[in-house]
């Protein structure tokens, strides 16, 4: 079983050595995924709730989305050389695809009461609630709405990608990026009122907190639980991609688009399905971010947002998975967290005169040129974090010291 | 040994603007021979490649390939009136043809390039891998959920076997641009060969070798002509090599077709010569 696993993430692996190492990985990998899951279950159900948790569960939940949103981008930016700038536009239309489903009918007349209780009348999870009962019903129904927000994007994106996709690099980012503002325009258009609710909030529809099993007087939460499950999969599922033939192709265009074309790659067949695929997964992202927010607006799906998760995957390292994980939950809670004293003015008792509303800004502003100027190729570069690799790495250290030693000894003779 | 022309290439021209870098040229590559093209610097050799190879959409002229058109076109729009070469209404009846470079490496054309292109993040072994994935039976999700595990066992077997016939396997999990220059060459080669083709097309495969590497090549490409029952048409400049292994050569100069014969011909031309060494304006 272990070795069909091993061929299935890289079958390239043919050497013992490596496939060993790969093992390892697996395994560590696999043991920290069930503390993990097992952390998140305590952490929802048993944990009492203190200052530190309220901080640490709202970090952990959007650090789970924005890792998503960032392996998407990485798709794109880094696996296969596309530099676009349409993250947050897609993640909107993923959000209120979400939303517009899944708000329950009985408050549609509250959500839309400019719009006459809107166009669409029905909810997925109550449709499905009503077959299968509630819990079923609610699980159920919000995963078939994320899935949905993913497929809404993907068509989305496979309409923009075919004049967009023809423009090359800077070309690129700009139209994708006018894209999105168009995206965003047009979702806060009162003309389409009746679907997005204009330029109000969409609220009441399915979130994180509905996902719980009820037994009896007692129910067992999984709102932290959910986010993971479903930006783990989605994560998977790209890795995956990128390991196999199509992940090589569009490294293939990556590295050099003439060659690729040369040795017979569509470019274009390429580009695309790399963006269409990357498009499914930021709508999913959008999908969770709207659930986790309990309210969405297109207003808040501007380009800094798309800023903000590119610069996740340049910390992390454009070209490396773990990396945009990593950052992304960094990121989140630094500025979510661990630098909020900078705007309250005070460390502890000790009031610091610089220390005021927006000054987590300007010290987030310095570390990121610091990260720009000196780290250029962030936390990974462009390789995977890996156990393996780390215990190889020290061993040759601890080998490259003792023939240093050993020749200190010689010389010394 | 069968004299059917695997490539027919005909009144191919092609006009940038006002310069005309390919004029007027036609070329036969028959089956099974080994063909090369030679000229002065800028004289339009790698022009010329490209327009067979769908790189660039020829401005006039036609290209069959196992005797079908494959590329075929004539002068449109702003052309129509700035066009300086010959022919031009030949084409006009005729479907215009102009397939992408992936296209055509499909049908059967694979070419290497003058610069040295491997793809540089990764190893030798998934430089030949990639070339592969043109004729893999899968789809994104086959591939993705791994429903394709025997196409991919087949595609690595034989990437496998074409390193070991190239004396590559080695460097298998080398990064490409970490090989040797005369190595990178045959990587290159190896790669170009991996998307089985009829014809290969080498762009100066001898470019910065020494006269030992030149010597192997040499020998290199009559085996792979005779083992993978190829085509070759090169282009070149060491004129050693050119004379030593090519069964017929073309010579253009300022893109259009000066000579053509066997290499004894070629070499005791007068205007091959006058091109490669320049006349004087007075004589």
């Amino acid at each position: 079983m272990g070795k069909r696993i091993n061929e299935m993430i890289n079958p390239a692996l043919r050497n013992p050595e490596e496939q060993k190492a790969k093992k390892l990985d697996l395994t560590v990998a696999a043991v920290l995924l069930a503390v993990l899951l097992v952390f998140l279950i305590v952490l929802d159900n048993v944990l009492p709730q203190n200052s530190f948790t309220l901080m640490l569960i709202p970090v952990l939940k959007k650090g789970a989305i924005y890792s998503l949103a960032c392996v998407s981008m990485n798709l794109l930016n880094g696996f296969t050389g596309l530099f676009s700038l349409g993250q947050a536009g897609f993640m909107l239309v993923g959000a209120y695809t979400y939303a517009i489903f899944s708000i329950p009918s009985g408050q549609h007349n509250a959500v839309y009461q400019y719009f006459d209780g809107g166009a669409i009348k029905f909810s997925i999870p109550e449709l499905l609630s009503g077959v299968l009962g509630d819990t079923a019903g609610s699980f159920l129904g919000s995963i078939i709405c994320i899935i949905l927000a993913g497929l809404v994007v993907a068509a989305f994106a496979a309409l923009i990608g075919i004049p967009v996709l023809r423009l090359k690099s800077d070309y690129l980012a700009i139209a994708s990026l006018g894209f999105a503002e168009i995206i965003r325009a047009i979702f806060q258009w009162n003309g389409l009122g009746a679907v997005t609710n204009g330029s109000n909030l969409l609220r009441k529809y399915t979130a994180f907190s509905n996902m719980k099993i009820d037994i009896g007087s007692f129910s067992l939460k999984f709102s932290t639980l959910f986010p993971f499950l479903i930006a783990g999969l989605s994560i998977l599922v790209i890795v995956l991609l990128i390991n196999s033939s199509y992940g090589r192709a569009f490294k293939a265009i990556r590295d050099d688009e003439i060659a690729a074309e040369a040795m017979g790659i569509n470019l274009f067949k390429h580009k695309m399905l790399s963006f269409v695929i990357s498009s499914f997964f930021a709508g999913v992202a959008g999908a969770l971010l709207a659930m986790y927010q309990t309210t969405v607006q297109a207003s808040t799906f501007n380009t800094t947002m798309t800023y903000e998760i590119l610069l996740m995957v340049v910390i992390g390292g454009i070209g490396s998975i773990s990396g945009s994980c990593i950052a992304a939950f960094l990121y989140i809670a630094c500025s979510e967290w661990w630098l909020r004293f900078l705007d309250s003015g005070a460390i502890g008792s000790i009031s610091v005169p610089f220390f005021r509303d927006g000054f987590r800004k300007v010290v987030f502003s310095v570390v990121i040129m610091v990260i720009v100027l000196f780290f250029s190729k962030g936390i990974m570069g462009d390789k995977e974090l890996s156990l393996s690799r780390m215990i190889k790495k020290s061993k040759a250290k601890r080998a490259a010291r003792a023939e240093a030693k050993a020749a200190e000894g010689g010389e010394a003779k | 040994m069968s004299e059917r022309n695997v490539l027919h290439v005909e009144n191919i021209t092609m006009q940038f603007g006002g310069v005309v870098a390919v004029n007027n040229l036609s070329l036969d590559i028959p089956e099974d021979k080994i063909i090369a093209l030679i000229g002065p610097n800028g004289a339009g050799k790698t022009t010329a490649f490209n327009c067979i190879t769908g790189v660039y959409q020829p401005t006039n002229g036609l290209v069959e390939f196992m005797g079908k058109p494959m590329v075929c076109g004539f002068p449109k729009g702003k052309m129509r009136k700035q066009y300086k070469g010959d022919n031009h209404e030949l084409y006009v009846k005729q479907k215009t043809l102009s397939p992408t470079p992936d296209e055509i490496t499909k049908l059967g054309i694979a070419r290497t390039f003058q610069n040295i292109r491997l793809w540089k993040s990764m190893t030798v072994f998934e430089n030949v891998l990639i070339a592969k994935h043109m004729r893999a039976r899968q789809n994104v999700f086959s591939a993705t959920f791994r429903g394709n595990a025997k196409e991919e066992r087949r595609m690595r077997e034989e990437t496998m076997a074409l390193l070991e016939e190239q004396g590559l396997e080695k460097f298998k999990d080398e990064l490409a641009t970490s090989l040797p220059y005369g190595l990178q060459r045959r990587l290159e080669i190896a790669r170009a060969l991996a998307t089985d083709p009829k014809l290969l097309l080498l762009d100066e495969p001898a470019a910065g070798m020494n006269p030992q590497e030149t010597q192997e090549l040499a020998d290199f490409i009559h085996q792979i002509r005779d083992k993978y029952k190829l085509t070759v048409f090169l282009i070149e400049h060491h004129m050693d090599l050119v004379m030593k292994i090519s069964d017929y050569i073309y010579v253009i100069d300022f893109g259009s077709k000066i000579a053509e014969g066997v290499p004894k011909d070629v070499q005791s031309n007068q205007r091959v010569i006058d091109a490669y060494l320049g006349v004087s304006e007075d004589e």
